[in-house]
């Protein structure tokens, strides 16, 4: 008997347009200390089958069909209090972000105790020491000390481990974890992989592993099951799947990851998922407004040249200058981007690698050094006009597509606002034209124009964001982890588009991301960051063949990889 | 902390500098005070020897740290109507106003937030929904008219409580209390509700609005997966996450509550110091109005100081800026 078991599960989201259905025919089992992985992209319907193991499906989903056992005990049909008593008890749940997970107004003491009181039956001193026991556990140095601290004092590692503690500290057989390392840099995302691990071994837990990184996977489950469209595709070994998988999806999935190991020209579209909408070609960019009139001249020389660049941020205010805290975000930075290069940053959060962008585009004044774009210091020009002709050539591309577009404009205006705010065009019908054509160069058509951010998905937002940032023709685009917040098949497009246009438009590029894989497909020029400070620049090839750094070659080691048989 | 607080403390003195110099500046614009206070048959000699003595001739900061510095005494000279001194105007009836507005705001919060929470706990429900129909009423009713309809109903029809007045007062020391006699408590019914309720159907949907967001944090999720029952998440992890928030406003709505207190104490002729305003404005009394305008103005900024205070007391997050982030 294994130690859950779901039989054809559906679970239905009741809406207007008659019933979602989120997940379906799902048939899984895993037995005591076996780990799971459930993989797709967002939409999938991978935490579905979560929350439903756990009862806890968001209004108004319910679970239309099929039955899920613990121990051979059906717990889909428990009642609100049953259901309870086993949450927490015999089924733990560990969430994605550890930032706001933990309730911040207590300490991390009192809700410990507050669980372990809840399902073991120990008085307060009792579960004082088991809490203390528990953080152990999860290897956080001093528990007797970091216990009696509240969330915000604990870095996004060590929270997830609190996460973690707070999830198994009743002793749970079962464990699902929803990408639970997806918010964490790599290298912690190794320990807290590793640490899962062990714990799922030593106390012979089950455990369902939910994520979009095939690398994850590959790195921790047993076995894996792929998902999507609600619907499990495949289920097998890790190794077969990873490996040798059967099923078209899986194929183009596992295609579309960017591989660590060698550099490709173009990514391979996960055709699969989507019509992929590839780059109508419309526009004959060499003779089109966009590459006209880019009369920058054809120089050799450095793009962008940044001189000892420092920044250092105030963390704690005070009267006295003897008694402020600062933080050097980035120390003593120099480097240079050659004309129509792709330079990579690569680093961990806080590394100061975001910093060094919105230093370059303006959005931060650097408290020392120099930033010399095409020749011309920007930080000795003083007033917003004399920066005006320099901005106009340098456009950013920012992470999350959600929250850095107007949801109250039209994408029209979206795009066009660079272009009249610099006066590029004569009139607003040759706006508006520039505006579909942009809108075409990136793969949209001309239908998205008088549509509103919000009715698109992730990667189209991300389209939109590139359109904008060329519409004033810039030579200079910076992208702060433009993927990141995207599925792998969108990822792959998104490259792809940035790659054909920086080669047709002959753009520079700063490239900012801490993904490795990614950084190798698309950059020519590689410098790793850590702490503010600028630990080495190399060739891309070189960097990931010879790393000479000893930071880098960690970094290279964590990189979760899995081994393609495929292809 | 401490330097966080003497901070905030120097900012308010700041401000109350700024108001004193803007009721300063009401005796230099709204009309001559030696006009205001001789008869027509005072000879141009008489008023110049009035003006000499009273020290208007000196230059005008000179007199604005005069006003600054009786102030601080809690002096504001003397009322040009009722010729008694300012301070002793205000001190007869601070205390009226003082316990109408206490009671009408621990009305507001005893009601108001185990309302707010209710009706955000039970979204769907019937009670939820009546009350928020009532509190719309609520809000949008004039609080005068409110007070005319609680006087129509239960002063005049049903003659359970009194329609003005503040009933019987025992004096203790300066303080005259309402609290110690059934009339004054009688008294005080009317007018408190009135007062408090904009206030509490304002405090209700606040809490309310709060605690649903707070509902839908990833921590809250996290709990009930841990199988916490739901008392503890409502009342424990919830509301204190609520209250942050919750408090910056009905900090300020009680500053209010004290300051506006001058429509209802019009209607129930409540002897306060709203209603000793109001005369003052019809009357053009402009020590009044001056004094009225930094008292009111120190309830404010004392009100701030203390929600300030409350806010680092709750949450940890403002409090530990100087232990620093360990272990990062």
């Amino acid at each position: 008997m294994s130690l859950l078991s779901i039989k054809n599960l559906k679970v239905e989201f009741p809406t207007r347009h008659g019933n979602f259905v989120a997940a379906e025919n799902v048939d899984l089992e895993i037995e005591a200390g076996e780990i799971l992985g459930i993989v797709g992209e967002s939409g999938a319907g991978k935490s579905t089958i979560g929350n439903a193991i756990i009862g806890l499906l968001e209004r108004p989903g319910r679970m239309a069909e099929g039955e899920i056992k613990l121990h051979g005990n059906r717990i889909d049909q428990l009642d609100e209090e049953m259901m309870r008593a086993l949450r927490g008890n015999s089924i733990g749940m560990i969430f994605q972000d550890p930032l706001t997970s933990l309730n911040p107004v207590e300490t991390i003491e009192a809700q410990l105790v507050e669980t372990i009181m809840l399902h073991l039956k120990m008085d307060e001193a009792q579960a004082q020491k088991h809490a203390v026991e528990q953080l152990r556990q999860v290897d956080i140095p001093d528990p007797e000390i970091r216990i009696k601290q509240y969330p915000h004092q604990f870095s996004g590692g060590m929270r997830q481990r609190v996460v973690i503690a707070l999830a198994l500290c009743a002793d749970p057989d079962f464990i699902i974890a929803d990408e639970p390392t997806t918010a964490l840099d790599v290298s912690v995302q190794a320990q807290i992989l590793e640490l899962m691990k062990g714990l799922c071994k030593k106390r012979n837990a089950g455990m369902i592993l939910i994520t979009h990184d095939m690398g994850v996977i590959a790195e921790t489950a047993d076995r894996v099951a792929v998902m999507y469209n609600g619907h499990i595709v495949e289920i097998g070994e890790t190794a077969q799947i990873l490996g040798a998988p059967n099923h078209e999806y899986t194929k183009s999935l596992i295609s579309a990851v960017p591989r660590p190991d060698k550099r490709t020209d173009r990514f391979p579209l996960v055709t699969y998922i989507e019509a992929a909408e590839e780059t109508a070609d419309l526009v004959d960019l060499s003779t089109h407004w966009l590459g006209r009139s880019r009369d920058f001249g054809t120089s050799d020389s450095d793009m962008l040249n940044l001189k000892k660049l420092h920044m250092k941020f105030i963390t704690r205010h005070a009267f006295f200058e003897r008694n402020r805290l600062y933080l050097d975000a980035v120390k003593d930075v120099s480097f240079s981007i050659k004309s129509g290069e792709v330079f990579g940053l690569v680093g961990e959060s806080g590394s100061g690698k975001s910093t060094i962008a919105r230093m370059i585009t303006g959005i931060y004044q650097p408290t020392g050094g120099e930033i010399h774009f095409a020749g011309t210091d920007l930080t000795q020009l003083k007033t917003a006009n004399d920066v005006a002709p320099y901005r106009r050539q340098m456009q950013m591309v920012f992470q999350d597509p959600f929250s850095s577009l107007n949801g109250r404009m039209r994408v029209k205006d979206i795009v066009a606002e660079p272009i009249k705010f610099h006066r590029l065009a004569e009139t607003n019908s040759e706006c508006d034209e520039i505006v579909f054509d942009l809108l075409n160069v990136v793969g949209l058509g001309d239908k998205a124009a008088i549509k509103y951010p919000h009715e698109f998905s992730g990667g189209q937002r991300q389209r939109i964001s590139i359109a904008r940032a060329l519409a004033t023709r810039p030579r200079f685009l910076v992208c702060d982890e433009p993927t990141s917040a995207l599925d792998v098949s969108i990822q792959a497009q998104i490259l792809n588009l940035l790659k054909d246009l920086q080669e047709e438009l002959n753009l520079t590029i700063l490239f900012i991301s801490h993904d490795l894989p990614v950084i190798r497909q698309m950059c020519d020029r590689v410098g790793v960051m850590r702490h503010g400070q600028l630990l080495e620049i190399s060739k891309t090839e070189d960097l990931f063949e010879n790393p000479s750094h000893e930071y880098t070659r960690e970094l290279l080691s964590l990189m979760p990889r899995f081994e393609f048989a495929s292809h | 902390m401490i330097s966080f607080i003497v901070k905030r403390i120097l900012q308010s003195l700041l401000v109350m500098l700024a108001v004193a110099l803007i009721a300063f500046a009401l005796f230099q614009f709204v009309g001559d005070p030696i006009n205001n206070m001789v008869g027509q048959d005072t000879s141009l000699l008489d008023r110049e020897k009035l003006r000499q003595d009273l020290g208007l001739n000196d230059p005008i900061f000179i007199q604005f740290f005069r006003f600054v510095g009786n102030a601080l005494r809690g002096e504001f000279g003397f009322s040009y109507v009722h010729r008694l001194p300012v301070s002793q105007l205000i001190g007869e009836r601070f205390s009226a106003t003082i316990e109408l507005s206490f009671v009408s705001a621990v009305i507001a919060l005893v009601v108001g937030v185990p309302m707010g929470i209710y009706t955000a706990i039970n979204r769907r429900g019937l009670l939820s929904r009546s009350f928020m129909t009532l509190s719309l009423i609520g809000v949008s009713l004039p609080t005068f008219l409110i007070g005319i309809l609680l006087i129509l109903v239960f002063g005049v029809s049903f003659r359970w409580l009194p329609a003005f007045g503040r009933g019987e007062v025992v004096n203790i020391g300066w303080w005259s209390t309402g609290f110690l006699t059934a009339s004054g408590l009688k008294a005080l019914i009317l007018p408190s509700i009135t007062l408090a309720l904009f206030q509490m159907t304002l405090i209700m949907r606040l809490v309310r609005a709060e605690m649903l967001e707070v509902m839908r944090a990833d921590f809250i999720k996290f709990g009930r997966a841990r199988g916490l029952n739901n008392r503890s998440l409502y009342f424990r992890h919830a509301l204190k996450n609520t209250l942050i928030p919750v408090i910056t406003i009905t900090g300020l709505q009680l500053g209010s509550i004290i300051a506006f207190a001058i429509i209802t104490e019009s209607v129930f002729q409540w002897p306060g110091m709203g209603l000793l305003f109001i005369q003052a404005i019809g009357d053009a009394d402009i020590p009044i109005m001056a004094a009225y305008l930094v008292l009111i103005a120190l309830i404010f900024v004392l009100i701030n100081l203390i929600v300030d205070i409350l806010y680092v007391r709750i949450d940890p997050r403002l409090r530990t800026s100087t232990s620093g982030s360990g272990g990062q």
